[in-house]
C-alpha cells in the first residue's frame, strides 16, 4: 500500500506539474468566465423581454369614468403587491369591438376587459381568460369599493429568525451546495476520462505498468486532477468573492447550515473530493479502455446522463430528510456525496458524514481496482495468472480434477 | 557502480509460461533462466513471442499458466526499483525536458527527483547530450531521444536491465555506443536481458541466448554452444575434377565445378589434407570455416523464421 501511494504520489506530481504549466491552464482557468459573461448578458436581455413582453396586457373598454378608477385601483394594487404581480391595462376607446382589438396585429393585448365594472365581461383565449379572471375580479371589487375599502395598516414586530424561515433556508442552502457541487463534479471529472489516452499515444504505459502497479497509474492521474480541480475552484471561488464583494459589498446572504459555515465548508471540500474521485475513478477506468479521444467522447454522453439522473434523484430528496429515498441516495455512492452536503444543510449530526465519507472513498478503491482489472485484461491483454483466477474457475477446476 | 555479486544464480527465471491471445498462442510453454550477472539475448523472427515474453517476466501482463521469477521474487514489482525496462515501444512526455524525463523514469523506481536529475545530468554529459538536458524531449531527435529514454532505464543503477529490441531506430553510430553502454554495465555486474531480431548483436554481446521462434524456445545456452551444433565448413578448389582423394569428402559434398563445399569430416583437418596431397589434388585454395550464429539459428529455428531476421551486420537495421 505504502508504495502504491508513493508511486502515485510520483505520477501525480508529474501530471499536476504537466498541467499547472501548460499554456491550456490558463484557458482553463477562464472557461467559466464565459458561462457567467453570457449567463449576465442572457439574464438582462431576458429580464428586460420578461418586463417589456412577456407581461400580459388586457384591453379595457369601458367608459372614461370607470376606466380612471380601475387605473387608480391598479396603480393601488400595484404598490401593494408588487408591478408585476398584476396583469398590464391598456385603455381603448368605449365602444371597440373586443374581437376587433383581439384581432389586429399590431395590438400587444391577450383579453379584453369590456361591458361595464358592474357588468364585465372578459374576452380572449380560454387559458388567458382563465389566468387573468380572478386578478381582475380582485381589481374590480376594489375599483367598487372605492374608498370604502377600509386601509388597515399592520404594526410590525421583527424577530431574528424563525424555524419556517431557517428550515426554508437551509433548504435553500443544502439545494444551492448540491447544484454547485453537482456542476464542478461534472465540469473538472469529465476531464479525466481522456487522462489515460495521452499515456497510450505516447506509448509511456509500458514504462509505468512496467515500473509500478496500475493501481498507482489510476490513483496518481486521479489526484492529479483533483489537485488541478482545487487549484481552480480557489482561483474562481476568490474571484467569486471578490467580485461579489466590489459589486455589492458585504456578506454573501446565505442562510446558515445545520452545521455551521466552517464545518459546512469543511464538508463541502470533502464531499466535491469524494464526489471527484467516485465520477473520475469511473471516468479514468472506462476511459482508460478507449484508445482515441473520439472514443472517448463517445462513451462520456452516457456516463454524464446518468450522473445527471443520478443527481436528480439526489435533489429530489433534499426536502425527504430521514425518508426511504434520502436514506437511498445518501447510501447509493454515485448521489451519496450530493445527498450528504444537502443533510450537512439540515442536520447538525456530524457522524453520518464520518460514516459516509469512508463508504464513499471504499467504493473509489473499489471502483479504481475494477478499472484496473480491465485495464490489464483488455489494454494490456494479460492473463488471468496462477494468483489472479477467481473463486469460481479455481472451483471448476478442483471439481473437474476430482472427476478424472 | 553496482559491482555486485547476485545473491540468486538466476536473475530471470520463468517456468512453463503459457500466453494466448485469443486463439493465436504468442508463448506456448517457454522455461527460461538467466544467469545472474551475464547478457542473455533472446533472438527470434518477428512475432517469434519475444515481447509477450519480456512482458510477461516483468509482470506487465500476468501469463496464463506458468510462473516467473525475478531476483527471486515471485512478483516482479516487488523487484522493480532494481529492474531497468526499455520497451519495444519507445515513449516520453514530448513536453517534458530531457533531464526530468530522465528523473522521472528514476523516481518510478523509486530515487527521490534530486538525486534523478543530478545522475540524469551526469549521465546525459557521459554520453555528450549534456546541450540537451534542458530541451524539451519535443526538440530532440529520434536517436537523442532514444538515448535519453536508455538513459532513464540505468538511471537508478538496476541490477537487471531488460531491453526489448534496444537496437531498433538506432544508425550505426548509436547502435555501436548501445553496444558499448550495455557492456559497461555487464561488467559493473548488471544482468542484461535484450531481445532483438538482428543477429549480430546478440554474437558480439550475448553470453547465452535463447533462440525463439513460433512461441517456444528451440535453444538455449552459449553462442558458441549454438554454432557447435553445425560442423565447420569447407570449402575447397582442386585443379583436377576426379581422383581417388574424393573418397576422403562426404557423401552430400556440394560441388560448383571444381569447388567443393562439405561439412568437416569428424575425422578432422588432417586426414582430409592427407588424401588431397596423396591423391594429388591439386589445392588451388582451402578454408575452413566456423559457422556463424546466423547459420546456427537457420539451422535451428528453420529457413523461415531465418527470412524474418534482421541483418547479420550492426548498422544495416537503422
Amino acid at each position: 500500500m505504502k508504495e502504491v501511494l508513493r508511486a502515485a504520489f510520483v505520477v501525480a506530481r508529474r501530471d499536476f506539474t504537466a498541467l499547472i504549466f501548460s499554456k491550456a491552464f490558463i484557458f482553463f482557468l477562464i472557461g467559466p468566465l464565459f458561462p457567467v459573461v453570457v449567463g449576465v448578458m442572457a439574464g438582462g436581455m431576458g429580464q428586460r423581454i420578461a418586463e417589456d413582453s412577456l407581461r400580459p396586457t388586457v384591453g379595457v373598454v369601458l367608459a372614461a369614468a370607470e376606466t380612471q378608477a380601475l387605473q387608480r385601483a391598479h396603480k393601488s394594487l400595484a404598490k401593494q403587491l408588487g408591478d408585476r404581480a398584476i396583469a398590464q391595462l391598456m385603455p381603448y376607446p368605449a365602444g371597440s369591438d373586443p374581437r376587433a382589438l383581439l384581432a389586429n396585429k399590431d395590438q400587444k393585448i391577450i383579453a379584453v376587459l369590456s361591458g361595464s365594472l358592474e357588468r364585465p365581461v372578459l374576452t380572449g383565449k380560454r387559458g388567458d381568460v382563465r389566468s387573468l379572471k380572478g386578478d381582475l375580479s380582485l381589481l374590480i371589487g376594489i375599483t367598487r369599493a372605492g374608498t370604502a375599502l377600509p386601509d388597515t395598516r399592520i404594526a410590525t414586530q421583527i424577530v431574528a429568525d424563525s424555524s419556517g424561515s431557517q428550515q426554508q433556508g437551509r433548504l435553500l442552502t443544502g439545494q444551492a451546495a448540491q447544484v454547485l457541487l453537482f456542476m464542478l463534479t461534472m465540469f473538472l471529472a469529465g476531464m479525466v476520462l481522456s487522462n489515460m489516452v495521452e499515456e497510450k499515444t505516447n506509448k509511456i504505459i509500458e514504462i509505468l505498468a512496467a515500473a509500478i502497479p496500475v493501481d498507482a497509474i489510476f490513483l496518481g492521474k486521479l489526484l492529479a486532477m483533483l489537485a488541478m480541480s482545487f487549484v481552480g475552484i480557489a482561483v474562481w471561488s476568490t474571484g467569486a468573492v471578490v467580485g461579489y464583494a466590489l459589486l455589492r459589498g458585504g456578506a454573501f446572504p446565505m442562510p446558515s447550515p445545520a452545521v455551521g459555515w466552517p464545518m459546512f465548508l469543511t464538508l463541502g471540500v470533502v464531499y466535491f473530493a469524494t464526489a471527484y474521485t467516485l465520477l473520475g475513478s469511473l471516468f479514468i477506468g472506462i476511459g482508460a479502455q478507449a484508445s482515441t479521444v473520439r472514443e472517448v467522447q463517445t462513451i462520456s454522453m452516457p456516463i454524464t446522463m446518468s450522473q445527471v439522473l443520478v443527481f436528480f434523484f439526489a435533489s429530489y430528496t433534499v426536502n425527504r430528510m430521514g425518508e426511504a429515498p434520502e436514506l437511498i441516495a445518501a447510501a447509493f455512492p454515485f448521489s451519496s456525496p450530493f445527498a450528504m452536503i444537502a443533510r450537512a444543510a439540515q442536520s447538525d449530526a456530524l457522524l453520518p458524514h464520518l460514516a459516509a465519507i469512508v463508504w464513499q472513498l471504499l467504493w473509489v478503491a473499489l471502483i479504481i481496482r475494477i478499472g484496473v482489472r480491465l485495464f490489464r485484461r483488455n489494454v494490456l491483454k494479460s492473463g488471468a495468472g496462477e494468483k489472479r483466477r477467481g473463486l469460481f474457475s479455481r472451483l471448476n477446476v478442483s471439481f473437474r480434477r476430482s472427476r478424472t | 557502480m553496482n559491482g555486485l555479486s547476485d545473491p540468486v544464480p538466476y536473475a530471470v527465471e520463468g517456468h512453463g509460461l503459457v500466453k494466448r491471445f485469443g486463439d493465436f498462442c504468442a508463448v506456448d510453454g517457454i522455461d527460461i533462466a538467466v544467469p545472474a550477472g551475464t547478457i542473455y539475448g533472446v533472438l527470434g523472427p518477428n512475432g517469434a513471442g519475444k515481447t509477450t515474453l519480456l512482458r510477461m517476466l516483468l509482470g506487465i501482463i500476468d501469463p496464463d499458466a506458468g510462473r516467473r521469477s525475478l531476483l527471486g521474487a515471485s512478483e516482479p514489482l516487488k523487484q522493480a526499483r532494481s529492474i531497468g525496462y526499455l520497451p519495444e515501444e519507445r515513449g516520453l512526455y514530448p513536453s517534458m525536458k530531457a533531464v526530468d524525463a530522465i528523473a522521472f523514469m528514476g523516481a518510478l523506481r523509486g530515487l527521490s527527483l534530486r538525486e534523478g536529475r543530478q545522475r540524469g545530468r551526469e549521465l546525459m554529459e557521459g554520453h555528450g547530450l549534456s546541450d540537451a538536458a534542458d530541451k524539451p524531449v519535443r526538440a530532440l531527435s529520434k536517436g537523442m531521444a532514444q538515448t535519453v529514454q536508455l538513459l532513464g532505464t540505468i538511471v537508478h543503477r538496476p541490477r537487471l536491465i531488460v531491453l526489448d529490441e534496444p537496437f531498433s531506430g538506432l544508425d550505426a553510430i548509436n547502435q555501436e555506443k548501445l553496444e558499448a553502454l550495455i557492456r559497461a554495465q555487464a561488467d559493473d555486474g548488471v544482468t542484461i536481458l535484450f531481445s532483438t531480431h538482428v543477429i549480430a548483436h546478440a554474437e558480439r554481446l550475448c553470453e547465452r541466448i535463447a533462440i525463439v521462434a513460433g512461441g517456444r524456445i528451440r535453444f538455449e545456452g552459449s553462442v558458441s554452444d549454438a554454432r557447435s551444433r553445425l560442423r565447420p565448413q569447407v570449402r575447397l578448389e582442386t585443379r583436377r575434377s576426379d581422383g581417388a582423394w574424393r573418397t576422403a569428402f562426404p557423401a552430400d559434398a556440394l560441388r560448383q565445378n571444381n569447388i567443393w563445399t562439405f561439412d568437416l569430416p569428424d575425422s578432422g583437418v588432417e586426414p582430409l589434407l592427407k588424401a588431397l596431397m596423396d591423391g594429388d589434388a591439386g589445392i588451388e585454395s582451402l578454408s575452413i570455416e566456423r559457422p556463424g550464429l546466423h547459420d546456427a539459428f537457420v539451422a535451428i529455428a528453420g529457413a523461415d523464421a531465418a527470412k524474418d531476421m534482421g541483418p547479420h551486420t550492426i548498422g544495416e537495421d537503422a
